[in-house]
């Protein structure tokens, strides 16, 4: 009953960064349904077993450090650090695109193994996750295409809360994708 | 339990201010098109939603007429059809008589399932009213994203144009059962419908997959963040619960169909093998790529495809929950009964789905988990219907069309659900398992309840939506037309499916076993037009009343206590002119302290205890 006498200020989530965390959990929803279904292939089929090529850890590396590069641009929004803000944008938005081209560099050696998406359940459901989930990360450069946009347009830019929940919420996803690509090559290890 | 209620009068509810007054006046609604067709307006957003589904109904009904006449009639000829389906009749050229072309059947059947079940009692069920009902009954301006919201609509809307396109190929639509099973889905020479007609079914159910997601998600956040002050989920009413649960279980499911729909894609597109193994055809070898299964995609399918019938139903019984409620002046018998119910339905019906598939030689072992967690989820919903019945019981009915419409929903449910306890016996099933039986039970328990919830919703929020009522000497015989009707139309299939006859079955005549059934089909056909024509009846009063129907006078007509009915009679965007109403008590004082009714604002007395507790 004190505490109807202190009323404590209780912040809610704010809502759309409520929303994001659903859209998450779908996606998750969705990358679990197709991991369940690999296993379940994979345990009635002729398997075909190949080497994950070296691109693909490359990739790793860079998605990592652009969820840090990110997060550290994020911050320097925050402190108003408008020059190191726009670097490090500019910066993890190069390292998003090359984490797609790593990738995709990735599967032309695979190509040129004799490895194609047709050869096999194992690379059938190889390009099947690696593929969805680079469509997700193409989501997620668009949003920062928009971020990257709105600082490159202005020559000082203003701090509004609008921007900072856009920024907030552009990391969580690129966090979220980063993740999600580290449970896909885990699983992916953990099969071969 | 009143120690977290203080805790929760202590949130600050919604109140993310700036946000919401942004479109409180309305600048967004200044011109004709930002009002009526790219609004933001969650009452738009349901309008648009509930007509859309209401054309689509016609649309899927009309079909189902059409293939009920070669059913019932197949020695008539129906050549008075061409004008209307060309080359899809056929003409004998010896007797002279027209047919409907046995390709294009399928084609019917595949698309009257698909529209009604995701179109209609999907889209136009819960889209309608998720979006009338969250904000104005949890008290808030609008969504949580009012742009996602119409973005929600207007996917929709794309997923329901590509599927009418695909109506006017040459190769004809999809003809693959609503279900999409490959071979038929996954492998474009399997038959006329697999071509471009399966291309385009799956186009657009990825549409419609993303309208449910944008849908599902504000529906999620709008309920758990937005509500106004003093309006803890415990003073929700029952169709914000419903509402509640449906979209989360269609966020939970709709990701796994969207899989099973990539992988689809990957066999039609890519040349992949995940559902095919060596498909042969009338001894044609269609594809010789091997390893993949078909069970596969019906596992995916079913895991979205039972939580998806639970996505139909929930948001009736809520709205039948509510309106019971009101119109019989009574508190709903059992109110946390009800919201326990509805997330141990949201919960088990995701443990039940090989249910369908007792019949592809799974594990019999494995088969008992299902029948055990299938009888489980009766449970349930049995609680649910003894709390209707009791809500009716000694309640004070006013008899109009929504309160019989709602209890015209509780005994199709009862008579539905009873024959899913036999289907969720393996034992039993293997007898009826693709026969019409199985199709009785779930036009019944599915189709009709659905439907009855949905009109219950329509003629009691008329008012809300249009600021007329409907009429209601056409809703009483729209009711009971109905009702006879549905009955008279699944009814005798429950005898047709113990005989063993089996569904989608273009035609019977070449199998003595079902010889006898012929009258009992016609008689079907008959009942289906008659039902059909009543429907009709209900277009006619819905267009009828929105313009020329009663005017609503009074703020609250039916005296309920929920905060719909505080805001002003066709109120803009906003939906309240001053402040948000407080909420003080739960949704359901009605008969308390010797009155008839208590609205949810009016604070509690000293010493009055909140009568949800
Ligand atoms: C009392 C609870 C219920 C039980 C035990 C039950 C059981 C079953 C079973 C075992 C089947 C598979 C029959 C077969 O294909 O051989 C089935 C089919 C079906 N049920 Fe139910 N059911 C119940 C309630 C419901 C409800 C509430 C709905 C919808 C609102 C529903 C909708 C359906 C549909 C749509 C199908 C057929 C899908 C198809 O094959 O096209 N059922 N039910
Ligand atoms: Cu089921």
């Amino acid at each position: 009953m004190e505490m109807v006498a202190s009323p404590k200020k209780i912040q809610r989530i704010h809502p759309k960064k409520f929303a994001l965390w659903m859209a998450m959990l779908s996606m998750i929803m969705l990358f679990s349904a197709l991991t369940s279904a690999y296993i379940v292939q994979k345990a009635s089929s002729d398997w075909l077993q190949f080497p994950l090529p070296q691109q693909f850890f490359y990739s790793t590396a860079v998605i990592l450090s652009c969820s840090i590069v990110l997060h550290v641009a994020y911050k320097a929004f925050v402190d108003k650090n408008y020059q190191l803000y726009k670097l490090l944008l500019s910066l993890g938005f190069g390292l998003a695109v090359s984490f797609v081209a790593l990738q995709y560099s990735g599967w032309l050696i695979l190509n040129e193994m004799g490895v194609f998406v047709y050869t096999n359940q194992s690379s059938s459901f190889f390009v099947l996750l690696v593929g969805v989930h680079a469509l997700h990360v193409l989501g997620g450069i668009a949003a920062l295409l928009i971020s990257w946009i709105f600082a490159m347009r202005k020559n000082t830019m203003e701090w509004s809360q609008k921007g900072q929940l856009r920024l907030e919420l552009t990391c969580t996803y690129w966090h979220f994708v980063d993740v999600l690509w580290l449970y896909l090559l885990g699983f992916l290890w953990l099969q071969q | 339990m009143a120690d977290i209620n203080v805790l929760e009068k202590e949130v600050p509810q919604t109140n993310y201010d700036g946000h919401h007054d942004d479109h409180h006046g309305d600048k967004f609604q200044s011109s004709f098109i930002d009002r009526y067709i790219f609004s933001q307006d969650h009452k738009t957003i349901a309008k648009q939603f509930l007509i859309t589904g209401m054309i689509w109904a016609i649309i899927g009904s009309a079909m189902s007429i059409i293939f009920r006449l070669q059913l019932g009639f197949p020695d008539s000829d129906m050549s008075w059809l061409q004008p209307l389906l060309g080359g899809w009749i056929q003409i004998n050229p010896t007797t002279g008589l027209g047919s409907i072309d046995p390709q294009f059947y399928y084609a019917l059947v595949t698309m009257h399932g698909t529209i009604l079940v995701f179109f209609v009692l999907t889209a136009g069920l819960s889209g309608t009213f998720s979006n009338l009902l969250i904000p104005l009954q949890c008290g808030a301006r609008d969504m949580a994203s009012p742009m996602l919201n119409m973005l929600s609509y207007w996917f929709f809307f794309l997923a329901g144009a590509v599927l009418f396109i695909s109506l006017f190929l040459n190769t004809g639509p999809f003809s693959g059962g609503w279900t999409g099973y490959p071979p038929l889905s996954g492998l474009p020479q399997a038959s006329d419908g697999s071509k471009a007609g399966a291309t385009l079914w799956i186009l657009s159910l990825v549409f419609f997959v993303v309208s449910v997601l944008l849908g599902g998600i504000n529906y999620i956040t709008t309920v758990i963040n937005m509500r106004t002050k003093g309006m803890h989920m415990f003073r929700l009413p029952l169709t914000i619960w419903a509402f509640l649960v449906t979209a989360i279980l269609a966020l939970l499911s709709f990701p796994v169909l969207a899989s099973g729909f990539f992988m689809l894609t990957f066999d039609r597109v890519l040349g992949t093998s995940f559902f095919l193994n060596e498909i042969f055809v009338a001894g044609e070898v269609l594809t010789t790529r091997v390893g993949g299964s078909a069970i596969l995609f019906q596992h995916l399918f079913w895991f979205l495809g039972h939580p998806e019938v639970y996505i139909i139903i929930l948001p009736a019984m809520g709205l039948v929950s509510e309106v019971l409620s009101i119109h019989c002046r009574k508190p709903v018998f059992g109110y946390k009964a009800m919201v326990f119910s509805i997330l141990a339905i949201g919960v088990l019906s995701f443990l039940v789905w090989a249910h369908h598939m007792y019949m592809t030689g799974m594990n019999p072992f494995i088969a008992n988990i299902f029948i055990l967690f299938t009888l489980i989820i009766a449970v349930p919903s049995a609680v649910k219907v003894f709390n209707w019945i009791a809500t009716i019981w000694g309640g004070n009915l006013r008899i109009n069309s929504a309160s019989l419409f709602a209890i015209g929903f509780v005994s199709m449910f009862i008579s539905g659900g009873l024959t899913g306890i036999f289907l969720g016996n393996a034992a039993i099933d293997i007898q009826q398992h693709d026969t019409y039986f199985v199709v009785a039970h779930f036009h019944i328990v599915m189709g009709v309840a659905a439907f009855f919830g949905m009109f219950a919703g329509i003629y009691h929020w008329f008012p809300r939506m249009y600021g007329r009522f409907m009429n209601e000497t056409l809703g009483k015989i729209h009711f009971w037309g109905s009702m006879i009707g549905a009955y008279a139309i699944f009814g005798p299939m429950h005898y047709l499916g113990m005989a063993g006859v089996p569904r989608r079955y273009y035609s019977f005549e070449n199998f003595d076993a079902f010889a006898g059934f012929a009258s009992m089909n016609q008689f079907i056909t008959i009942a289906a037009i008659a039902t059909f024509f009543c429907q009709i009846l209900f277009v006619i009063n819905f267009f009828y009343s929105i313009y020329k129907g009663k005017k609503q006078t009074e703020m609250n007509p039916w005296g309920a206590t929920s905060i719909e009915w505080t805001a002003p009679v066709n109120c803009g965007h906003g939906n309240w002119e001053g402040d948000i109403p407080e909420v003080h008590r739960w949704p359901y004082d009605f008969g308390r302290h010797g009155r008839d009714f208590i609205p949810q604002t009016e604070p509690l007395a000293d010493g009055e205890i909140d009568g949800g507790h």
